[in-house]
């Protein structure tokens, strides 16, 4: 491992990947990628890979775990035993099912479940390749899979994380920000309201630095939130050109 | 679970008395392959297999571990298959259940007996170490024909694969060392007729599948029967000579990917 | 146009919230992925994709899944099986009889007779046309493609049913049934697999007859 002193940021301000401190990894999105699950999204974010499957609402099963007033969230984040360094023993893990726990519940703000009591709503994350902040980006990818559905939300949920390396409040932790750095925040919201659905933090961060990083993470959210949106116009728009459906 | 109509079984049956399938191929025709190699950065080697619809992504990872006592100087090769939530609605979270693991054995067998992998190059130290070799198939859609997408990753992973001999500091990174591979080609067999590289509906009426790997040479280097049915004799020479001619096929695609 | 959810469609002063809307603060939003329809003052978002939404009085096809003594378990493509009482059939079952009638794997025509309010649904075959289907073909496309195959006023079925002699039913919930000889059932899957997929909407009705025009050179 390298020693403490490792420089994140440059005399020129520059990150190791050439960024600044406001700026994102490269977002690519794709909606509607796979043909057996009812919606799905296909992300790249940095070195992240993901892809999402929804399946639902459907009845659940057994029927003892069943709300009788509204649809069940069932998030599922999964890690691929090659998308990392040293390779992962397949299956969940406590990490794995934590970061699945607080996914449901953000999933679950914007959801209209109470529309299909009795019903689960399967969220399937899969980890192809990993680079630092995968639950964010998992959950952006969720969020345009269940759009892509035809889920009932009251929103596109998106998530960015902010942090601090060097001593200074940047956007978007790449993987050596993520290993050195001084502080990570996952942020996600729901665009339209800047509800904050998700939030964690790990490191140290003044009262300050923490408004600084938090206003900076909602900046992030609204940025990737139009590309969600885009990746499903981008989707779907072509398919109805030139007339309306009724 | 998937419900299949009587109704379309029914239907897949007419059709097939009449020599013709539900989705207009031929009984020995293959849905279009796409094979896109090399796609994750953290893996040693990957590769992205689509058989119409259906998607499997192998990944292969290296570690340094000791040999098998039996054999103290060859590399140890592990495979493993998960069928995850993602690519069905009846696909379960959970341990792998017993389809995954005819999977992964039916590839692990295709890549192991016909020695496709150099293992006796993978010795670092007689009896103490050795390159340990993960191949992780994940299934991503799943249309059918699970068995050929996966053997078909399975392989051009290998094929993309380095060994990182630099992260364990022991010399310079270099290609895994491979021979000539074979190709697996299953069939299914309903209502008395058999046919090539089954899609979903087919798969869920069949009665007997066989999967028949073959060389460059045409000769027959691991095979699989599947299911309660059963196949005459006709049937399985049928099938070897359908899985040699596909096989030559496919093996010029997967030449090309890797750019071989 | 497309709408995503969450999208601001307009203000309950000057609209009213429709079908896969919901109000806040004043304010009518898309609750899904949809195409956006203005009907008699109503905002209304027609779903793009998502399982098919039972309603009473639709015609579905639906596929047997589970037999009791005195009902049956159908799915119906929506998010819920639904239920056939054997009061809601045309033959009069003795008590444990109903796996002589229908049985796992068969398909119906049935209508929605009821969905209450925490979404159990009751089918009956007690209608004309209502039935067990035997032979034929069912294909499955998107629910919200439904309109689009029946074309206005079901100009798109009865050119269908014209050029190619099938015997045709589409449910509300996505499945068709389609039957006649095998070219004609093929037929109509690459047509119906067409529609589902084309950009255009506007004309399709005609171009589609183009083209069955074109391969049918015995129509009466």
């Amino acid at each position: 491992m390298k020693s403490e002193e490792i420089k994140l940021i440059d005399s020129n301000g520059k990150r190791l990947d050439g960024r600044g401190p406001l700026d994102l990894r490269k977002i690519k999105i794709e909606a509607g990628v796979l043909h057996r699950a009812d919606g799905s999204c296909y992300l790249e974010w940095g070195g992240n890979k993901i892809l999402v499957a929804v399946y639902g609402p459907r009845e659940a099963i057994p029927k003892h775990i069943q709300d009788q007033v509204k649809a069940l969230v069932n998030a599922r984040y999964n890690m691929a035993s090659f998308s990392v360094e040293d390779r992962k023993r397949p299956g969940p893990d406590r990490r794995s099912r934590e970061i699945s726990k607080v996914i449901s519940e953000a999933l679950e703000r914007v959801i209209l479940t109470e529309q299909f009591p009795r019903t689960t709503i399967d969220v399937n994350i899969e980890v192809l390749d990993a680079e630092a902040g995968t639950r964010c980006a998992g959950l952006t990818a969720a969020g345009v899979a269940l759009a892509d559905a035809g889920i009932p939300m009251t929103d596109i949920p998106v998530a960015c994380a902010a942090g601090k390396i060097d001593g200074q409040v940047v956007l978007d932790l790449g993987k050596e920000e993520d290993n050195y750095g001084d502080a990570d925040l996952p942020v996600a919201i729901a665009p339209r309201t800047d509800e904050i659905i998700l939030l964690q933090m790990d490191g140290h961060l003044t009262i300050e630095e923490f408004d600084k990083a938090l206003d900076l993470a909602i900046k992030g959210c609204h940025i990737i939130s139009k590309l969600q949106r885009k990746a499903l116009l981008d989707r779907y728009q072509s398919l109805i050109e030139g007339g309306d459906i009724e | 679970m998937t419900i299949i109509p009587s109704i379309k079984r029914d239907y897949l049956c007419r059709l097939a008395e009449q020599g013709k399938r539900i989705d207009g191929r031929k009984f020995d025709e293959y849905r279009k392959i796409e094979i896109k190699p090399n796609i994750i950065s953290k893996a040693e080697g990957s590769a992205l297999v689509k058989i119409g619809n259906t998607q499997v992504l192998t990944g292969i990872k290296m570690d340094v571990g000791e040999p098998y006592p039996d054999s103290p100087e060859t590399g140890v090769l592990t495979t493993g298959a998960e069928l995850v939530p993602l690519a069905s609605p009846d696909f379960e979270a959970g341990p792998p259940q017993e389809d995954a693991i005819e999977l992964a054995r039916v590839v692990d067998r295709g890549v192991r007996e016909s020695e496709v992998i150099e293992l006796e190059k993978l010795c670092i130290e007689p009896g103490e170490k050795v390159w340990i070799i993960f191949v992780d198939i994940h299934v991503l859609d799943y249309d059918g024909n699970l068995f050929d997408a996966a053997s078909l990753a399975s392989l051009a992973a290998l094929f993309t694969t380095k060994v990182p001999a630099k992260r364990f500091d022991l010399g310079e990174d270099f290609p895994l060392p491979l021979r000539e591979p074979p190709v697996s080609c299953t069939s299914v067999k309903f209502n008395n007729v058999v046919v090539a590289d089954p899609c979903l509906d087919e798969e869920e009426i069949a009665e007997a599948r066989l999967t028949v790997a073959t060389d460059k040479n045409g000769d027959i280097r691991a095979m699989q029967k599947g299911l309660s049915g059963s196949f005459t004799k006709d049937e399985i020479k049928k099938v070897i000579k359908a899985s040699i001619n596909n096989g030559k096929e496919i093996r010029k695609i997967l030449y090309k990917s890797i750019g071989k | 146009m497309v709408v995503l959810p969450s999208q601001l469609l307009g203000d309950i002063r000057n609209n009213k919230a429709g079908r896969g809307t919901f109000i806040e603060k004043g304010k009518i939003y898309s609750e899904r992925l949809g195409i956006l329809s203005k009907k008699m003052g109503y905002i209304n978002v027609v779903p793009l994709k998502g399982r098919y939404n039972p309603v009473e009085g639709d015609s579905v096809i639906g596929i047997i899944i589970e037999t009791s003594s005195s009902s049956w378990l159908v799915d119906i493509n929506a998010p819920y099986p639904a239920l056939l009482h054997v009061n809601e059939v045309p033959w009069s079952i003795e008590f444990g009889d109903t796996e002589k009638y229908l049985n796992y794997g068969d398909s119906i025509m049935a209508k929605i007779l009821m969905v209450d309010e925490s979404k159990r649904i009751q089918l009956t075959l007690n209608d004309r046309n209502l039935h067990k289907i035997v032979g034929g073909h069912i294909i499955d496309v998107e629910p919200s493609k439904v309109p689009r195959i029946i074309g206005k006023k079901g100009s798109m079925i009865s050119l269908l049913k014209k050029y190619t002699r099938c015997r045709i039913f589409v449910g509300q919930n996505g499945r068709i049934w389609v039957d006649g000889d095998e070219k004609g059932i093929e037929k109509v899957v690459k047509v119906v697999n067409m529609i589902e997929n084309e950009a255009v909407s506007y004309g399709l009705t005609r171009k589609i007859e183009s083209l069955l025009k074109k391969d049918a050179k015995d129509v009466r």
